[in-house]
């Protein structure tokens, strides 16, 4: 509680000290609140099957995880909620599905395209769309509605060419692995490594590499950015790459381990909605954690609850921390 | 969409049928009633709801279950789902209206989102997929007797959807006449002003947030009777009825027809239902999967384009444009 004392007014109660704590770190009492919600859970379901459900959890937090970190960026250094993120998974699902199940090509290459190609539709948004309308000092609205426009375009364009029957990537969606006693299929055991490897990558990318520090500038603040001489508009361009890059993948992982149809991207926009809030609007750090708490809070709830409720678990989560800390559980207070 | 189509064999007649018109009228009033609250939100007081076809959601699944689940009259039903449907309004606002502009129309989807889910998973309360028909027997009996007039009036065998065209739109402009007038009134005034700058209208001494939760429960009233309308005309409630893509297609209809122009709501309405409705009964040499996929790829071209081009739409005022924080 040494932080406590630090705050001015030496003589304030201990709830507002404790306030102030919270305050001044977050994350830690994030951490706390985690902690204690899993202890609680253990100790009433048994620590088998919230460690099952939490690993489940971990691969669809980690895909999560992927789309969240690119449409947080976007926001954080274009100020474009990107309602046609979910979008941009579901197409790189679809590409991917293109060149290996229609084209038969192996499914690796079949992931390359998929994160060459989603990257490339960001990149012809931006020169095409989003530049030009940052150029005319388009309003929020304007933007929002825009992306919406270009969500329908792309959702209701997968149902043009591929109908709305399910589909399925070529991959083995039977066989199991098991682990410390968990078990848990092969192709989300995949995924989980996959994720977490990229993850990683991009942590350390946005944390040393020159680019990643651009990135983190031009979020923070694009005019400081740009005085500072940062080439802002090859930045954004970069960032438009890594977030359709992560996108695709995120969609591919997803097509794998569930089906894919044209709706997809809509059903996951919410859910990468809310790790983004959960870690801090514009927090590429925060996005990745919130994406991962997220998908194993939401498996976790079907302990309680019925499967069906599931999305809902996500969508409550959501509100409940916009209403509540909308800075993100990581983000510092900031005026909002 | 018969197989035996030939490739090029695109036909209009659709447009010459009386049935076509009257069921485009039908969608297009329903459509314009809940356009009036994205108006009234958006438009005036500068709040970005994209949770409208949620309280849509709630008004049709209020009325429903009063009717058949609890035996209430449906006359009776109507005006209490419109109040359930405000206190929705007033759950949903309380704590997100004082979110910003972006962060608000995230919480108002997810809570859109999250009462369809709850419609599709509460099963015992609303049927759940199947959803809830049945409700509309105290209506039938209404539109025969406006059919009896018709008739009266000299239309020999009018369609049975006649009826419900002429109430909606009878309703749909009455509230169009009234919230243009109430527009006028010092409420509508504060309203701008909270859109405006909700700093300086504070400073005066007005309520910025009340005015806001005001116009956000209005809107989930409108909300609530264009959803009577659409249950009545398709005679059932289903989840699928009230995803956010109703939402979408309201917020084409309000910038087609304009932000700050009540009256450019229901001309939006008529021409967004007119070309949709007209490319489903247009023959085109494809399947009809292709068909819907292409009429939402037209309304996402139109959205996309109307933002580039002219945001202000047909009839709005470019300098009312909510340019946004």
């Amino acid at each position: 509680m040494e932080a406590g004392t630090l705050a001015p007014g030496e003589d304030a109660s201990p709830t507002e000290r404790l306030r102030d704590f919270g305050r001044k770190r977050p994350a830690l009492v994030a951490l706390g609140v985690l902690a204690t919600i899993v202890l609680v859970l253990i100790a009433w379901k048994g620590l088998h099957s919230v460690a099952q459900r939490g690993l489940i959890g971990l691969s669809t937090g980690s895909i999560y995880a992927l789309g969240a970190v690119g449409l947080t960026l976007v926001y954080g250094i274009l100020k474009l909620t990107n309602f046609a993120h979910g979008d941009f998974l579901a197409f790189g699902a679809y590409m991917a599905y293109l060149m290996s199940v229609t084209w038969e090509l192996p499914l690796l290459l079949g992931i390359a395209f998929a994160m060459v190609m989603t990257a490339l539709l960001g990149v012809v948004l931006e020169k095409g769309m989003w530049g030009p309308m940052r150029a005319r000092g388009a309003g929020i609205l304007q933007l929002i509605l825009m992306s919406i426009g270009l969500a329908l375009v792309i959702r209701y364009g997968i149902q043009y060419f591929w109908g709305t029957e399910l589909r399925n990537l070529d991959v083995n969606k039977t066989d199991t692995v098991e682990l410390l006693g968990l078990r848990i299929g092969r192709t989300q055991g995949i995924v989980i490594l996959v994720g977490f490897i990229t993850l990683l990558g991009t942590g350390v990318m946005l944390r040393y590499s020159l680019l990643g520090k651009r990135m983190r500038a031009l979020s923070d603040d694009l005019d400081l950015a740009e005085t500072t001489g940062i080439d802002t508009s090859r930045v954004i361009l970069w960032t438009w790459v890594f977030a359709g890059a992560f996108a695709g993948l995120a969609g591919v992982l997803y097509g794998a381990t569930t089906q894919l149809q044209p709706e997809m991207g809509f059903e996951l926009l919410l859910p990468i909605f809310a790790a983004v809030v959960v870690g801090g609007i514009g927090d590429a750090f925060g996005a990745l954690a919130g994406g991962i708490l997220l998908g194993v809070v939401v498996e976790w709830s079907t302990l309680f609850i019925d499967a069906g409720w599931k999305s809902a678990v996500g969508f409550i989560v959501l509100i409940l921390v916009l209403v509540i800390r909308p800075q993100g559980i990581f983000g510092k207070a900031r005026a909002l | 969409m018969s197989e035996l189509a030939l490739p090029v064999a695109i036909s209009f007649d659709a447009f010459t049928s009386l049935g076509f018109w009257i069921s485009v009228g039908i969608f297009a009033g329903t459509f314009t009633i809940f356009t009036l609250g994205l108006q009234l939100n958006v438009g005036y007081t500068g709040i970005f709801n994209f949770g409208q076809a949620g309280f849509m959601a709630i008004g049709a699944y209020s009325m429903a279950i009063l009717v058949t689940d609890k035996g209430m009259n449906f006359w009776v039903s109507l005006p209490i789902a419109i109040l359930i449907t405000m206190g929705f309004g007033l759950i949903v606002g309380l704590p997100s209206l004082r979110l910003r502009a972006d962060y608000l129309a995230i919480t108002t989807i997810a809570a859109s989102e999250a009462i369809r889910l709850t419609a599709l998973n509460a099963r015992d309360l609303t049927g759940g997929a199947q959803g809830i028909f049945g409700f509309g027997d105290s209506w039938d009996e209404v539109a025969d007797s406006i059919e009896g007039w018709l008739e009266w009036l000299g239309w020999s065998n009018p369609d049975n959807l006649a009826p419900l065209l002429i109430v909606v739109w009878g309703v749909a402009l009455l509230l169009t006449l009234t919230l243009s007038k109430a527009q006028r009134t010092p409420w509508g005034r504060v309203l701008r002003a909270v859109r405006e700058d909700e700093d300086a209208a504070r400073a005066l001494g007005k309520n910025a947030f009340a005015y806001k939760l005001q116009s956000l429960m209005i809107a989930a009233a409108l909300g609530a009777i264009a959803g009577f309308f659409l249950a009545v005309n398709l005679a059932f409630v289903v989840p699928d009825s009230f995803g956010p893509t109703f939402t979408f297609l309201g917020y084409a209809v309000l910038v087609l027809g304009g932000l700050t122009s009540y009256w450019g709501v229901a001309v939006g309405a008529i021409i967004l239902q007119t070309v949709l409705e007209g490319l489903r009964f247009l023959e085109l040499p494809i399947s009809e999967v292709k068909v819907s996929a292409l009429r939402f790829v037209i309304l996402g071209l139109v959205l996309i384009g109307l933002m580039a081009f002219r945001p202000q739409g047909m009839f709005g005022k470019r300098e009312e444009m909510v340019i946004g924080d």
